[in-house]
């Protein structure tokens, strides 16, 4: 049997808003695959966004969806788990709309320690709008805004949301979809704030900019640039230049901020 | 070499990005005009590669 | 049995009178003169098990508070110019999403930072015109403790009742201020729930006009699931551009509004019945204004006090058939004028409209209006 992704999705709501080859299809899949493994009661679960292409994702599965506004969606989400801890709440969203207007609400919610799995689908490009520098975009690459090429240095996304606290960092890219599901799933399943950075692709704003033929180069690029972190222990400086770190790359027990609330309206009521 | 799945395309969500012509190991599948097309069904040993890869929910591998 | 009774301060009294509405979620960001609502609030919520956040700025404020009334909470957040300057953003959000919130605004001077701990009232017009796109608006403006706790209780209600964000504006002499306040026994003043969707939840539109212009709102978590974005959106909830859908969702928010002015509408009149010269004044300057009013009276001058507690939508009628019978209507504010050019628009040229206008962190006080009055007179 073909999977079954339908039983996620809303009728009708196909075929997707995004771009012949755009990785941003390829996540959502694995977090459809992701949902189903742990078994999430659709009623009991939001899935809330950004602005951006990443961020409409939300919009066409079945479940309570919020489509917020640009870089808002971690607050917004905080929001919704303080109020109902019982409820699962997932968070999706751009490389853009996560670290840079949202910047931000991302550390803030992983200082937190909130329980919620964030989604982060880093194309390092301003897509929707037309292929602007994102604060991921590569020193030195083309984007509409970096014509010269650019002069900004990056954030490491999963170095911020480790730096921020978050208890479960996870990257992957969407060459590596089985991976996808399976960090998810233990992103969901880990109680704290958990980020999954999905390294993917945009061949419409940034590919063509920088050279690649196709999306299937994009594609190709992100397998060879991905080093699982087992196997980097092993390799030296200068074998992992240009490499990324895929894997758990960090995980922690630490108490969880709505349980630390739990505790407090304890104490109150005590008072 | 019999087929081990039988590969369905939902012409209406393909895009036509040839993911799943570039990463199918046995080059069962091809481009016709912007939309993927089942040239070599016989040669299917069932992967999923296809299926997992497509990031338009537009092919099917349904195995036999 | 006596009623309980308390000194309490006007952001104090505002926390309570949250609590009397039911409300059960707090986020904010602390900045003077509104941080007291917030203190109040991180102590008492706990206490009935509801949810207080100190957030990490007031746009995440405005953003955990329109997440936790999609959960089907009562929510609030208390701030002051600079923080409602960066709520903007998301007070829109809560319009287009049409989603119940309450935003208390202890108004300082501005732009910027201003005078933090000197008052103002130069917001209401931003209450008003303050973020982007066309949309209904409910800002409410009481003058004292006891009419903040009553207008925080309605401020929830008409949020609950229309699906909307209501704006409770007053001036950091009314929020600092201490004074008697009598607590309303439960049940006395009149509490509103919002209206949860009757249909099975596959019939469920979240912005379904079919029953009248205010849509049942279901609550993340329930049996009901749906979507909901800050896009122009049709009866289902999803982005739409279709021109008569998009034009037949904005008219019909406006329409909230516009069909239930008697219900929202709230103001109070003082010796306007034979009044020559009509003072129209709001929060703290109404306080002088009223004082004003009695002296001149004595000395057989015929003032009067016009005093909105609903501020938007404006009272319109009220304040036009005023005109007509006054010489002059005095708009004394603590901004450089801003309602006094409302007087005017709804006016229309009927009598002469004075402002009296102050941005140096002092009250205006009772002998400048009698002044300007007896100049009209
Ligand atoms: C307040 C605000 N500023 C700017 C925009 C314009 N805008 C929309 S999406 C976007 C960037 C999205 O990039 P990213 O989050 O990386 O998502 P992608 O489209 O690449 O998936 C921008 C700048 C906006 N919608 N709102
Ligand atoms: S512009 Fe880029 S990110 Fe947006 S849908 Fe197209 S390929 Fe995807
Ligand atoms: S299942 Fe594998 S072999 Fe069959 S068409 Fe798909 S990728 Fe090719
Ligand atoms: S991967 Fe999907 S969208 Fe792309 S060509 Fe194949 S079937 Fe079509
Ligand atoms: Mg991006």
């Amino acid at each position: 049997m073909a999977y079954d992704y339908e039983k996620h999705i809303r009728a009708g709501k196909l075929p997707h808003i995004w771009c012949p080859g755009c990785g941003h299809g390829i996540a959502m899949k694995g977090l459809i695959r992701a949902l189903d493994t742990c078994g999430l009661e659709k009623n009991n679960t939001a899935i809330v966004s950004g602005i951006g292409c990443a961020s409409r994702l939300p919009g066409y599965m079945d479940y309570n969806t919020l489509h917020t506004a640009h870089g808002r969606a971690a607050a917004f989400a905080t929001g919704v788990k303080m109020s109902k801890p019982e409820m699962n709440v997932i968070v999706v969203g751009g490389d853009g709309d996560g670290t840079a207007i949202g910047g931000n609400h991302f550390i803030h919610a992983c200082r937190r320690n909130i329980d919620m799995t964030y989604v982060i689908l880093n194309n390092y490009i301003y897509g929707m709008t037309g292929g602007q520098f994102s604060p991921c975009t590569p020193t030195g690459h083309k984007a509409s805004t970096t014509v010269y090429g650019n002069p900004d240095p990056i954030f490491d996304i999963s170095k911020l949301a480790i730096g921020a606290g978050a208890t479960f960092v996870a990257r992957t890219t969407a060459f590596h979809a089985t991976q996808i599901d399976k960090l998810i799933a233990e992103g969901i399943k880990h109680k704290g704030m958990a980020i999954i950075e999905v390294l993917d692709d945009c061949p419409t704003t940034y590919g063509r900019r920088n050279k690649f033929r196709s999306v299937v180069d994009m594609m190709k690029r992100l397998k060879e640039i991905a080093v699982p972190v087992a196997a980097a222990s092993k390799m030296t400086a200068e074998q992992l230049e240009g490499k990324v770190l895929t894997g758990v790359l960090y995980k922690e027990d630490k108490p969880e901020y709505t349980e630390q609330y739990a505790q407090v309206i304890e104490r109150a009521k005590g008072a | 070499m019999s087929a081990k799945a039988e590969i369905e395309i939902i012409e209406r969500y393909c895009k036509g990005c040839s993911i799943c012509v570039e990463f199918c190991p046995t080059k069962v599948l091809e481009m016709d005009a912007f939309v993927v097309k089942v040239a070599n069904a016989d040669a299917c040993i069932a992967c999923n590669q296809c299926e997992l890869r497509c990031p338009d929910f537009a092919i099917k591998v349904h195995k036999l | 049995m006596a009623k309980k009774v308390a000194l309490l301060q006007g952001n104090t009294a505002c926390a309570y009178g949250a609590l009397y509405a039911g409300c059960n979620f707090f986020g904010g960001y602390p900045i003077t003169p509104s941080t007291e609502v917030a203190e109040v609030l991180s102590e008492e919520l706990p206490k009935i098990g509801g949810k207080f956040i100190q957030m990490e700025d007031e746009i995440g404020a405005m953003a955990s508070v329109i997440g936790a009334s999609l959960t089907g909470q009562k929510a609030l957040t208390a701030t002051s110019g600079p923080g409602v300057s960066l709520k903007q953003e998301l007070i829109g959000y809560a319009c287009i999403a049409e989603t119940p919130c309450v935003i208390i605004n202890v108004m300082r001077g501005g732009p910027s930072t201003g005078m933090p701990t000197g008052p103002g009232q130069s917001d209401v017009q931003q209450a008003k015109w303050g973020t982007h796109g066309d949309h209904p608006v409910i800002a409410l403006v009481p003058a004292s403790c006891q009419e903040i706790f009553s207008e925080t209780v309605r401020a929830f209600n008409l949020a609950e009742k229309y699906r909307m964000p209501v704006q409770v504006l007053y001036d950091e002499i009314v929020g600092h201020m201490r004074e008697r306040i009598e607590f309303p026994e439960p049940g006395e003043l009149e509490v509103i729930d919002r209206e949860a969707p009757s249909c099975s939840p596959e019939d469920y539109k979240p912005f379904d006009p079919s029953n009248g212009d205010v849509p049942p709102l279901a609550a993340f978590g329930s049996e009901y699931r749906f979507h909901v974005t800050g896009l122009n959106k049709a009866a289902d909830g999803f982005p739409t551009t279709k021109a008569e859908l998009v034009d037949a969702e904005q008219r019909r928010q406006l329409r909230k509004i516009d069909a239930n002015i008697a219900d929202i509408e709230s103001y109070e009149e003082y010796q306007t019945d034979d009044a020559e010269v009509v003072i129209f004044a709001y929060g703290s300057t109404s306080r002088s204004a009223r004082y004003a009013v009695n002296e001149l009276r004595k000395e057989g001058v015929k003032a009067g006090l016009f005093r909105p507690i609903t501020l938007w939508p404006f009272p319109e009628k009220r304040v036009a058939e005023l005109a007509q019978q006054a010489k002059a209507i005095i708009v004394p504010e603590l901004n450089l004028g801003q309602m006094n050019l409302e007087v005017e628009r709804v006016a229309k040229g009927a009598c002469e409209i004075i402002g009296i206008h102050r941005v140096d962190g002092e009250p205006i006080n009772p002998g400048q209006i009698m002044a300007q009055v007896k100049e009209v007179v």
